[in-house]
């Protein structure tokens, strides 16, 4: 019998919120530093006091187009904000400044890596609004009997970007979200840093028969804040509706919450609660209306862009797409990389030791413990420089690397102090290669029997004698002579 | 005559606009968004078939200010109206959702 | 006595040294302790700190460095805006211990020119009403007749100038605030340019329509107050970066040969006979000046009213939203949960009215109901506006009643809609955005003042007050005085 699982789709949209990395907020000057001091970082504007206004912060507005373009999307002409009413005690004026109607932009598409293979989402909105302030519940949020509200994150930018529902399987939505993180980090927009809630996730996810013409019910999941949370809720949820359309249930539209202790999902509101947001144009602002010579410049001063960079990294330097994908994961580490290559012009070598050494003791997609490196572009190159010239073996090398780390010296100064320059010189190997042949008289007799890997253990032996420093072809091309002339 | 607006959406109103409301006022608040909704239906007779929509009076645009960060107020401030407080955060009862 | 001078009479006494602000200035402290138990203007009056800002104005006129032509003029403000340490309540008992840790823009440059604050003036709620009986604390008293009503919802400022409880006075004007109490109270009214005078720290109540103004005992008074507070703002994004002219320098020039539009539409049916005929006076009076008066017609003027009763209480439903005592104003005791306690917060702040126009806003913005009542709303004023622009491609100004009836008594409109109907012909003015002003043209036989209105074109105040002023000039009505002490 087939897995009845294999009769549905898994059809997904997603809603990312990214922060802005603008220095004052979205609608006031106050500054948007994370954990200061419970309402230490507000003013009249951001806590939503009688009379005052919002004023459009002009680099947020310029983020926002700089991404639109990133994503392919249509910057619209004009463009303007909108009040999106709901109580909650974190929203200073109980309704958000957001846009409706007419979004900054739409209509674009991301591409990400699938299988090795390169897809295109499609992006349906981007547009900007405003952060709410934060809650701390005296215990849970369950039990709690008060809660405490800070509005210091009240005001942050934030901007809104909803996919299309072209997401097939909660994998394919956490490679959105890299893939998504990454162009954003390129851009220099966001700080991406999804613990600090810099960029949050909400999904729709529905199941339908393959083949169906209609999309099935969908389900909101809210509260997905990681990579891993985004692919866990939505492999759970995908099996929770698998299995009740098994059943032969029909699927609640409702909104539902992310428990990641619980590894679960858990109604929040149905429907029937569903929120009557009444959006009107907000009059307290102005429309904004970009001209195609301001976006033209915006577009003019883009960088290049992750898909870009990845296929450049296999043409100019011949990087398997494994190592290109892994490299240009963040703007620093792609920028890293070409650094390197800039001074030891071995692309394939520095791919190596960056994926092997440096990326073992630092996350791929940290941009800022990337720029805390204790070992510099130059001085990675530096090092490889060695190893390329066969100043130094790669095994000594491997030593260098973890003494660059712990101290920031480079390479020569290690190399030099420590007396680790490789060995490679005839005459000197040559007198340690007779030592090592008269002390190891069985290992001699073993070779001459025609046990040929005896061979292998005098190399050890040179190399022992020799600190590692020993050239090891040099070695071998002696040892082979000598054996073969006793 | 009346007719335009039933309790049950006065009650719904009332829910999304958070007014606590008691029988009577929303007996009366029925009456009177009845009669003056009844006023307000004469728009209908008004033809604005192509017309656009005109929400602020005197056309602006793009108006803008730079991203630099200004003074915030100190939380003594900005927490002195507040209801109840709870060091320097607001403090507010069980949130329960809607 | 002092207090009876209009602002330009009073600044050429300090200039002269035959008075000093602090006289003038205690002058007002007494009058207002003397009156204001009767006319009930004031909710907050600041003796100490009119006294103080007083004494640093004599200061500077002593050394002959005033801040500005106005500078330690005695001004009250109306209540909704936002004064750093001094409690504004909005006329709400919502926000009844409310105490602003900043000023409002207008605050602010009131305070730059020297100007002294005696006060807060009474409102109706939220300025919603058109009578100040909507004020949580009291009602105010027309000065012309303490059975009346001095208007609204600036019933305070306009009571405060008319009975000289202040040489001038702020208000606001969304529906007519400013315009229908000065007609009532017979004080000058001026409604400037939506965007012509900053919004920041002013309480809101429709945003899109809500205007600041002065009261004045003149039209010359007027323009020397608007010439301070006007001025683009960056901390409104709505204000307008056009050019404040000397509006008071403009006054003089003659209106020969100035076009007035006299809207057919503004004589509606029911409409008192003896303000028609003062109005119908008036009109005479600007063509001997040499205006040229020609009828004109606003067709969408029947349907502005409807409109603007959907328009003002959205905005208003929504900007109201906040009151929901988490982190200012009033908040209900012994709440189970977060939503009770907003729900009876709001409950127990609100009065009848507020809770009306809230309710009515939120039913027009809610899902099924926008495109027929807000967005309905939103076409008529484009209708409205487009009127006005054919109206001003032929005349120069526009020559009206502001008010169809006289001041009436306490208690006399208890019907709603009867109330709104008193704004039938201010309120086409604040959805085209233009400015009005109401400026004193006569006297019932019962000796209660009627108010004449002029409409201009947008950022025009310096015509508008021109025509104005040339018409107070020709006629005597500004120098009768309530019967007060």
């Amino acid at each position: 019998m087939t897995d009845p699982s294999a009769a549905y789709e898994v059809v997904i949209g997603l809603e990312v919120h990214a922060q802005l990395r603008t220095r004052s907020k979205m609608f006031c000057g106050c500054p948007t530093a994370f954990g200061a001091p419970p309402n230490s970082q507000t003013c009249p504007v951001c806590q939503g006091m009688p009379g005052s206004l919002p004023v459009i912060n002009r680099r947020a507005v310029e983020f926002g187009v700089r991404t639109a373009l990133a994503f392919h999307c249509r910057v619209n002409a004009s463009c303007r904000f909108a009040r999106k009413h709901y109580y909650y005690p974190d929203m200073p004026k109980n309704y958000q400044i957001s846009q409706y109607e007419e979004p900054l932009a739409e209509d674009g598409w991301l591409e990400l890596q699938a299988d090795g293979q390169p897809r295109r989402i499609a992006i349906q909105r981007l547009h900007l609004e405003e952060d709410v302030g934060r809650l701390i519940h005296e215990g849970t949020l369950e039990t709690a009997h008060a809660s405490l509200v800070d509005f210091n994150r009240s005001g942050v930018p934030l901007m809104e970007t909803v996919s299309q529902p072209d997401v097939r399987s909660p994998e394919e939505a956490a490679a959105y979200l890299r893939a998504f993180r990454a162009v954003l980090l390129y851009l220099g927009v966001c700080d991406g840093n999804m613990e600090e809630g810099s960029l949050r996730c909400d999904a729709n996810i529905s199941l339908r028969r393959w083949g169906a013409p209609d999309l099935g019910t969908k389900v909101e999941i809210k509260n997905l804040n990681s990579f891993k949370n985004v692919q866990r809720a939505l492999e759970f949820e995908a099996l929770r509706q698998r299995e009740a359309l098994d059943r032969g249930e029909r699927i609640v539209q409702e909104t539902r919450l992310w428990d990641a202790d619980r590894g679960r999902t858990r109604t929040m509101r149905g429907k029937e609660q569903a929120h009557d947001y009444r959006y009107f144009p907000e009059p307290d602002l102005v429309p904004l209306e970009l001209s195609r010579a301001s976006v033209e410049a915006v577009r003019a001063d883009l960088p290049e862009l992750p898909a870009a960079r990845r296929q450049r990294f296999v043409r100019e330097y011949g990087l398997p797409t494994y190592d290109a994908d892994l490299l240009t994961q963040t703007r620093a580490l792609a920028d890293y990389y070409e650094a390197a290559v800039r001074e030891v012009p071995h692309p394939k070598l520095v791919s190596n030791w960056m994926m092997s050494e440096l990326l073992r003791a630092i996350p791929a997609d940290d941009e800022r413990a990337l720029a805390a490196s204790p070992i510099s572009p130059r001085h990675l190159a530096g090092l490889l420089r060695l190893v390329a010239d066969g100043t130094i073996t790669g095994k000594i090398a491997k030593d260098v690397f973890e003494k660059m780390f712990r101290s920031g010296e480079d390479a020569l100064t290690i190399v030099g102090r420590e007396g680790l320059t490789q060995i490679a010189d005839t005459a000197a190997l040559g007198a340690v290669v007779d030592q090592v042949l008269r002390a190891n008289p069985k290992a001699v007799e073993d070779w001459r029997r025609g046990k040929k890997a005896a061979a292998g253990a005098l190399v050890g032996q040179v190399m022992k004698a020799t600190q590692g420093k020993a050239n090891p072809s040099v070695v071998n091309s002696l040892l082979e002579a000598k054996l073969s002339q006793l | 005559m009346g007719g335009r607006i039933e309790t049950r959406e006065v009650e719904q109103v009332a829910r999304l606009a958070r007014l606590e409301l008691s029988a009577e006022e929303k007996e009366r608040m029925r009456e009177q968004l009845d009669r003056i909704l009844g006023y307000i239906d004469k728009l209908r007779r008004l033809d604005t078939e192509g017309v656009p929509p005109t929400s602020h009076a005197v056309p602006m645009v793009n108006v803008m200010r730079e991203d630099e960060p200004r003074p915030c107020l100190p939380p003594q401030e900005m927490l002195a109206n507040a209801p109840d407080r709870s060091g320097d955060f607001f403090r507010v009862p069980r949130i329960i959702e809607d | 006595m002092i207090t009876q001078l209009t602002v330009h009479a009073l600044v050429e006494q300090f200039r002269r040294g035959a008075a000093t602000p602090s006289a003038a200035a205690r002058a007002y402290l007494d009058r207002i302790a003397a009156v204001d138990p009767s006319v009930r203007a004031y909710i907050t009056v600041t003796p100490e700190r009119a006294l103080a800002a007083a004494a640093a104005a004599d200061a500077r006129w002593r050394a002959g460095r005033p801040l500005s032509p106005i500078d330690g003029v005695p001004i009250a403000v109306k209540d909704l805006l936002c004064t750093k340490g001094v409690r504004t309540t909005c006329g709400s008992r919502i926000l009844e211990h409310f105490v602003p840790p900043y000023d409002a823009t207008v605050i602010e440059r009131l305070e730059a020119a020297g100007t002294v604050l005696l006060g807060k003036t009474n409102m109706d709620e939220f300025a919603m009403g058109s009578s100040t009986e909507h004020s949580a604390f009291f009602a105010t008293r027309n000065p012309w007749d303490l059975a009346r009503v001095p208007g609204g919802s600036s019933g305070g400022s306009g009571a405060a100038v008319a009975a000289d409880l202040a040489a001038a006075a702020l208000g606001s004007d969304t529906g007519g605030s400013i315009r229908q109490p000065a007609a009532f109270t017979g004080t000058v009214g001026l409604k400037p340019t939506y965007g012509r005078v900053s919004r920041y720290g002013l309480v809101a109540f429709a945003s899109s329509l809500d205007q600041i103004g002065p009261f004045a005992k003149d039209v010359i008074d007027a323009a020397l107050v608007l010439r301070v507070i006007a001025g683009r703002d960056p901390l409104d994004s709505t204000s307008a970066d056009v050019p404040a002219p000397d509006f008071v320098a403009e006054l003089g020039r003659p209106i020969e040969g100035l076009r007035l539009g006299v809207p057919q539409e503004y004589f509606v049916e029911g409409m008192d006979p003896e303000v028609e005929a003062s109005v119908r006076e008036a009109i005479e009076v600007l063509k001997r000046l040499g205006g040229r008066a020609e009828p004109i017609s606003l067709p969408t003027t029947d349907y502005a009213l409807a409109a603007y009763y959907l328009i003002a209480p959205a905005e208003a439903s929504s900007n109201l939203a906040r009151y929901d005592g988490v982190k200012y104003g009033s908040r209900a005791a012994g709440a189970r949960d977060v939503i009770d306690m907003s729900s009876k917060t709001r409950a127990q702040g609100f009065g009848p009215e507020v809770k009306r126009r809230i309710m009515l806003g939120t039913y027009a913005l809610s899902a099924g109901y926008y495109e027929a009542y807000y967005g309905k709303a939103q076409k008529v004023r484009t209708l409205v506006r487009r009127d006005f622009d054919a109206a001003f491609a032929r005349v120069d100004v526009i020559v009206a009643p502001t008010t169809p009836n006289l001041p009436f008594k306490h208690g006399e409109k208890e019907d709603p809609l009867a109330m709104y109907l008193n704004d039938v012909l201010t309120i086409p003015v604040n959805l085209a955005g233009l400015p009005g002003v109401s400026v004193r043209c006569g006297f019932s036989l019962a000796g209660l003042p009627i108010g004449l209105q002029f409409i201009g074109r947008p950022f025009d105040e310096a015509t508008l007050l021109r025509a104005a002023h040339a018409y107070e000039q020709a006629t005597g009505w500004q120098t009768r005085r309530p019967p007060l002490p």
